[in-house]
Order: C-alpha cells, then sequence, then structure tokens
C-alpha cells in the first residue's frame, strides 16, 4: 500500500483535531501528494474563497513514496489556495519533513480555520496537539525553529515554520523546513500565519511499511538508484555545481532574463555562477561553495552549502551570518543577482539567507524587488518611498536593503511584499510587472527559449519553470534535443512535461530525478509499493487528470484564457537585443491554440464534456 | 583566425592558466572544428556534451565537420542541468 491511509484533520478555529481514514478510491484516481491533496482541496473548499480567510484550508501531504527507500523519496507538498494568484497553489519542498511525517504515520495533515491565538502544532506520531506560540510570533523562522527544538528538548524534532514576513502579510512568503529547503512558492506561508500557525512540528518513529511487493520494491528503486548513478547529470553534474551550473548557460543562450527583463543577457553572469562558488577568496582562503548536501533519501545531492566572506558589508560585525548555510541556487542567484542587475556574490548569498531566515520565495522576491528597481529608476518610485534609499540596478547595498525590509516586513518592504503585480500596479506601471497570473518569472527569458513562454502562461500556479521545464529539452537536450527558437512541436512538448511533473510531484520524489529517470523508471517503483497495477501509462493518465483538475479549480476560481498570457513586454513591446534571439519576441500565440486542442479544451481553454469525462472528472 | 573559446563547469580544467572568467582567445586554422580544437586542449571528448557555437547548439554531427568564423565564440559544458 505504502501510503499510511491516515489523514489527520486540525479544525483551528475551535481546536478540534481528528483522525480520519484516507479516501483511497482519490487514491487510485490522483496518487498522493499535489494530486490527491489538490482532490481535498477542491471538495472541500470554495474556489472564490478569499485565500487568507478560515474558508480555505492548507494542506501539508505526502506521495506513496514518501520516506521509502526510493531515491529521492522525502518530499511534500503544501496545497491550498494562493493569496499570491487567487489560482490553486502547490508548494514542494525537500529536505528530510516529508520523511518524518510518513514516519509519524500521515499521508496528510489538514489544517482549516483559524486558531483564534498564535499556535503550533506539535506532532507526535499518532499524539496531536496545538501549543500556544504567542511567544514564537514576531520570531524568524531560524529563531522559532531554535527555540521549539530547546523547548522539548528534542534535537530530532522536523519543524516547518514561517517568518515575519509571513506575519506581517507578505504575499509571496514560504514555509521552511529544516532550516533551509522551503515550500517556496505562491505565498503559502502567507496562508498558514493567516491561520496564526507559526509551525509545524514532526518527530516520527513509526516507520514507514506497507509496500505492496518488497522484493520488487527492492529491485525497482535499486535500479532506480543505478540509473541516477550512472547518469552524468544526475551522478556528477549536479552534485559538483548544482543548478547554478545553469548561470553560464542560460546566459550564452542569451535567455538569461536582466534587469527586470529588460535584457537577455548580463556581462556579470559569471561572477556569480557555479564556476564562481568554487573559486577561492584571497580575504579568507575560502570559497563561496563549502560543500554540497542532500535531502532524505537523495543520492543526487545538489544542495549548496556556503559561507559569505566575513569581511564583505553583509555580514562584517554579524557573526551569526558568517558560518555555513544554505547557499545559492541558480533561480535565487539569478533572482536576487542577474534580474536586480547585481554582481556580487557574497551580496546575493546573504540576500538568500535571509531568504530562508524568514521564510521568503527569492523567485518572487528578487523579481519583484528589479521591478521596484526600474521604478525608481523610471521615477515611479522616488526616495520619499524608500527613506532615502536609491534603488537603483547593481546596487547590492539597494538589494540587501529591499531583502531586510521585506523579510522583516518594514516600512517600503510592505509594499515589496505584496508582490511585483500589485507593487507596478499601486505606483502606476503595471506593464512593468513580469509576471504570470500575478506569480513573479523563473530564470528563463521567453524570448529566448519559445517553449518555456508556453509553460509559464498555462501554469496552474502562475509563473513557474518547475510546472513543465522544458528547458530540459530546449536546452539542455533531455530527453531529447529541441530547438529553443522555433514553436513548432511545443504544444505537445509543454503538455508532456506538465503531465509527466505531476506525477513525480504526487509520488513523493524529486523532479530532478527526471533528468535521467523517465516514467518508464519511476512507474515501476509505484507499481511496486503501491496496491494495483501502476504502469507509466497509467501514471501518465493521473498526471493529466491532475492537471485539468488543477484547472478547473482556476476556471471555477474565477480565471480564464484571459489570464493564459504573458506581459506584453516579452510578446511585443521589447525584442530581445543580444544573443542567438536577438530580435525576437514570444511567439505565444502561435502555440496555445495547438495547446488548448492538445488538452481537449474549447478555445476558451475550457476542458470539453469529452474530455472530463476520459478523466473522469 | 581567432575565436574565444570557453570551457564550463569540470571542463575548465583544460584550460591555458592564462585563460579569464573561463575563456581563452584560440588561433585556429580554417580547417579546425569543435573536435580538433578540443584534441589541441586534450579535453577528452567524451566529457564534451553541451556545445553552443555563438550561443547556439551544435548537434553532434556539426561538431566534426563545422568550421568557424573569424571572431566566433564556442562555449562548451561537460553534461549538466538545473532547476
Amino acid at each position: 500500500m505504502s501510503w499510511t491511509r491516515n489523514v489527520l484533520r486540525v479544525n483551528l478555529s475551535n481546536g478540534s483535531i481528528t483522525h480520519e481514514p484516507l479516501n483511497m478510491q482519490w487514491a487510485n484516481d490522483y496518487l498522493g501528494q499535489r494530486g490527491l491533496a489538490t482532490k481535498y482541496l477542491v471538495e472541500e473548499i470554495d474556489p472564490k474563497c478569499d485565500a487568507l480567510s478560515p474558508e480555505n484550508k492548507m494542506i501539508m501531504t505526502t506521495g506513496p513514496l514518501t520516506g521509502t527507500m526510493a531515491s529521492t523519496a522525502g518530499r511534500y507538498s503544501v496545497v491550498t489556495k494562493s493569496p499570491l494568484t487567487g489560482a490553486i497553489a502547490c508548494s514542494n519542498s525537500g529536505g528530510y519533513f516529508g520523511n518524518e511525517m510518513k514516519n509519524a504515520g500521515w499521508d496528510m495533515i489538514i489544517l482549516e480555520g483559524k486558531s483564534p491565538t498564535p499556535v503550533y502544532l506539535y506532532i507526535e506520531n499518532d499524539k496531536a496537539e496545538l501549543i500556544p506560540a504567542d511567544d514564537l510570533w514576531g520570531k524568524s523562522a531560524w529563531e522559532t525553529d531554535e527555540l521549539i527544538h530547546s523547548k522539548h528538548q528534542d534535537p530530532m524534532l522536523r519543524i516547518a515554520v514561517v517568518g515575519r514576513a509571513a506575519e506581517k502579510g507578505c504575499l509571496f512568503s514560504a514555509i521552511v523546513n529544516d532550516l533551509h529547503r522551503a515550500a517556496g512558492r505562491s505565498g503559502v506561508g502567507t496562508v498558514m500565519a493567516s491561520k496564526n500557525v507559526k509551525a509545524v512540528v514532526l518527530r516520527g518513529t513509526k516507520g514507514v511499511g506497507g509496500i505492496s511487493d518488497p522484493a520488487k520494491f527492492f529491485k525497482a528503486t535499486e535500479d532506480g538508484k543505478k540509473v541516477l548513478a550512472e547518469n552524468a547529470v544526475t551522478g556528477e553534474g549536479l552534485p559538483a555545481l548544482g543548478t547554478q551550473v545553469l548561470m553560464n548557460v542560460i546566459n550564452e543562450v542569451g535567455a538569461l532574463p536582466t534587469h527586470n527583463h529588460r535584457e537577455v543577457q548580463f556581462d556579470g553572469a559569471s561572477k556569480i555562477s557555479g564556476e564562481a562558488m568554487l573559486e577561492v577568496r584571497a580575504s579568507d582562503g575560502k570559497a563561496n561553495l563549502t560543500t554540497n548536501g542532500a535531502c532524505f533519501g537523495c543520492t543526487i545531492a545538489c544542495q549548496r552549502i556556503s559561507t559569505v566572506d566575513k569581511n564583505h558589508f553583509t555580514v562584517k560585525d554579524k557573526p551569526q551570518y558568517q558560518g555555513n548555510s544554505g547557499g545559492l541556487e541558480f533561480e535565487n542567484a539569478w533572482s536576487l543577482g542577474t534580474d536586480c542587475g547585481v554582481d556580487d556574490l557574497d551580496a546575493v548569498t546573504f540576500a538568500n539567507f535571509l531568504c530562508n531566515e524568514d521564510a521568503v520565495d527569492p523567485i518572487s522576491l528578487g523579481a519583484t524587488i528589479a521591478a521596484a528597481m526600474e521604478l525608481f529608476e523610471e521615477g515611479a518610485i522616488t526616495v520619499k518611498e524608500t527613506g532615502g534609499m536609491e534603488l537603483k540596478f547593481g546596487s547590492a547595498e539597494a538589494l540587501v536593503w529591499a531583502t531586510e525590509v521585506t523579510v522583516k516586513g518594514e516600512g517600503f518592504g510592505l509594499d515589496l511584499g505584496m508582490g511585483s503585480k500589485r507593487l507596478c500596479e499601486k505606483y502606476g506601471r503595471p506593464e512593468f510587472s513580469m509576471t504570470v497570473k500575478g506569480q513573479e518569472f523563473p530564470a528563463y527569458d521567453p524570448r529566448g527559449i519559445q517553449g518555456i513562454g508556453l509553460a509559464y502562461a498555462t501554469s496552474n500556479r502562475g509563473a513557474c519553470h518547475l510546472r513543465g521545464y522544458t528547458v530540459a529539452s530546449e536546452i539542455l537536450g533531455i530527453p531529447e534535443k529541441t530547438d529553443p527558437l522555433v514553436t513548432e512541436g511545443k504544444a505537445a512538448l509543454v503538455k508532456a512535461f506538465q503531465d509527466a511533473t505531476a506525477v513525480v510531484d504526487s509520488a513523493g520524489i524529486c523532479v530532478f530525478t527526471t533528468f535521467a529517470w523517465t516514467l518508464e523508471d519511476i512507474a515501476p517503483q509505484i507499481d511496486a509499493a503501491c496496491e494495483g497495477d501502476w504502469s507509466a501509462e497509467r501514471c501518465l493518465e493521473v498526471g493529466e487528470r491532475i492537471w485539468n483538475m488543477e484547472r478547473e479549480f482556476n476556471l471555477a476560481a474565477g480565471l480564464t484564457a484571459m489570464d493564459d498570457t504573458l506581459p506584453k513586454r516579452l510578446l511585443k513591446d521589447i525584442a530581445a537585443k543580444t544573443g542567438p534571439a536577438k530580435g525576437r519576441v514570444n511567439d505565444l500565440g502561435q502555440m496555445l491554440p495547438e495547446y488548448y486542442q492538445l488538452r481537449g479544451w474549447t478555445p476558451e481553454g475550457v476542458p470539453t464534456d469529452e474530455t472530463r469525462m476520459r478523466l473522469g472528472l | 583566425m581567432e575565436i574565444t573559446l570557453k570551457l564550463y563547469a569540470s571542463l575548465s580544467q583544460y584550460l591555458p592558466e592564462t585563460s579569464v572568467k573561463h575563456a581563452t582567445r584560440i588561433d585556429i586554422s580554417p580547417s579546425d572544428t569543435t573536435f580538433t580544437l578540443l584534441d589541441r586542449l586534450n579535453v577528452p571528448n567524451e566529457e564534451v556534451h553541451l556545445v553552443l557555437l555563438n550561443g547556439v547548439y551544435l548537434h553532434p554531427e556539426e561538431r566534426k565537420n563545422l568550421n568557424f568564423s573569424d571572431g566566433d565564440t564556442l562555449a562548451i559544458w561537460p553534461p549538466v542541468a538545473g532547476g
């Protein structure tokens, strides 16, 4: 079975905590984690509800492989309605929290209502209780983690926590677990804080059992690990340079959004790249990168552990920031660095530390700061709003200041915490916001990579690379190379990536395995772990069902085909100025109708009755 | 003729010591291809994965056959990915 078949339901309004069996019919149709929790959410909330009201619910959820011996099987997701986008939110995290949740015996934890006062949820196997957290409110995520560990005198606790930004209403607040791992996107932390929940604390000692066919599972997971180890990307490339190896790649292909997407290449890219993180500093003889690290059960180990030069202005006289901490991923280095025009590796690393410390999505933060820098340079924001700070592209001081005020929810940081869309609307230049459905762009420019433009425009959670990472094919040649500058075939490519990713996100494993694994590698692991026949074909059908269910939630929430678009800057206003895509915009109009057709949707982007029946929706 | 050769990630070790930012200027003959250049720098062919000529992907066949123009930029990586 592999599912624990147990759901913990916590009504925060009246303090009741109940156990209930997992709906196994839904598990058969939606597998687990992203798919299954979204099914619960769809059935239990009004899609039109205010995301920050007690009517919204927040579900922490594992997949059937979470906590097993499958490689990377430490994942969990947070599913809720997003306050940033008004669409479905599903944010996935690694670390050790997901494994602990499974070991405590829970497939899912559903938080509903709103606590009258700050609390944290403490779970030790079957026992669960709400504990007052008035003394933790106002503390950073890192402080809270330390205080809870100290209070319970248990170093083995796994804690997922929100920081000060979420308490102050920052709409892109994350939930950080294990200090440096995050359910990062779409403001899931803002929802948790709106319910007056500071942390979810786990201790699980039950073990993860119930594997349907243990011998077959042992073989399937062993085969899978062999594939990962022998693949040059997952076996060597990701452990060595992490995701940050992409900084120079994406810059060279001319698809690295720079200065709030005004340019597609950044002169300073190499200074904040994965290679730069290996260079030894003259001041202390150390490199930015100390070592790599791994989440629970992971045989790839792409995590970065880094230090900032202790003489750098960001950490000088601040010993608490001079040690090792979670280092830069490509997305964070892009948003906080490239998009803001900052090529100071230490400053970007420090800003990323602050995002972890107070549980803020660094992609949305960096992209929002970049928008604010453009607003400042165009005169829409002045030193009057910033309290004297010259918020200019390229300024490391401005980047760090903007990060600090946002994560603490102070002054102009409250404006930045609204996100790029609302910020640019407030200051009268909505065209400066580089968002889809209100969520900020990741690190790939749709002018230089046409397919990712379609993936952003149609992503169910707003602009996101992880809902359909066509970059793998268009740039890296995985599983096969396609031309990033053509639109032909991209509708099918995007759909294939979206459906397959929905399965991976529902299984309890990391999407990075798909640099080496196909569904032919993943399905045997699910099949051996779970009851029933889980072929690659069935997995793909489940993925398509999940995608359409998410779409229907968004439509019911009030989104339409009009929201499946990109900012005008990318469609017509500013063509790429340099690189192979010079002169190009994104030709979304050439791809979107075909995409709707392939999906079995009407020209208005609505699943047809035939599609709904085929997928059992 | 001269082109700029950039070797990234684990391939950086094969660059001459005078290289700056993973790049070196290199004299080429009209008959040179990606593989002849890499042989000259002792870069094992099996470590080469992603090859970009002026930012545009070079298919494996082109790496054997395609010649360069003066001022080209050739950038090369081992197998890499990210997210």
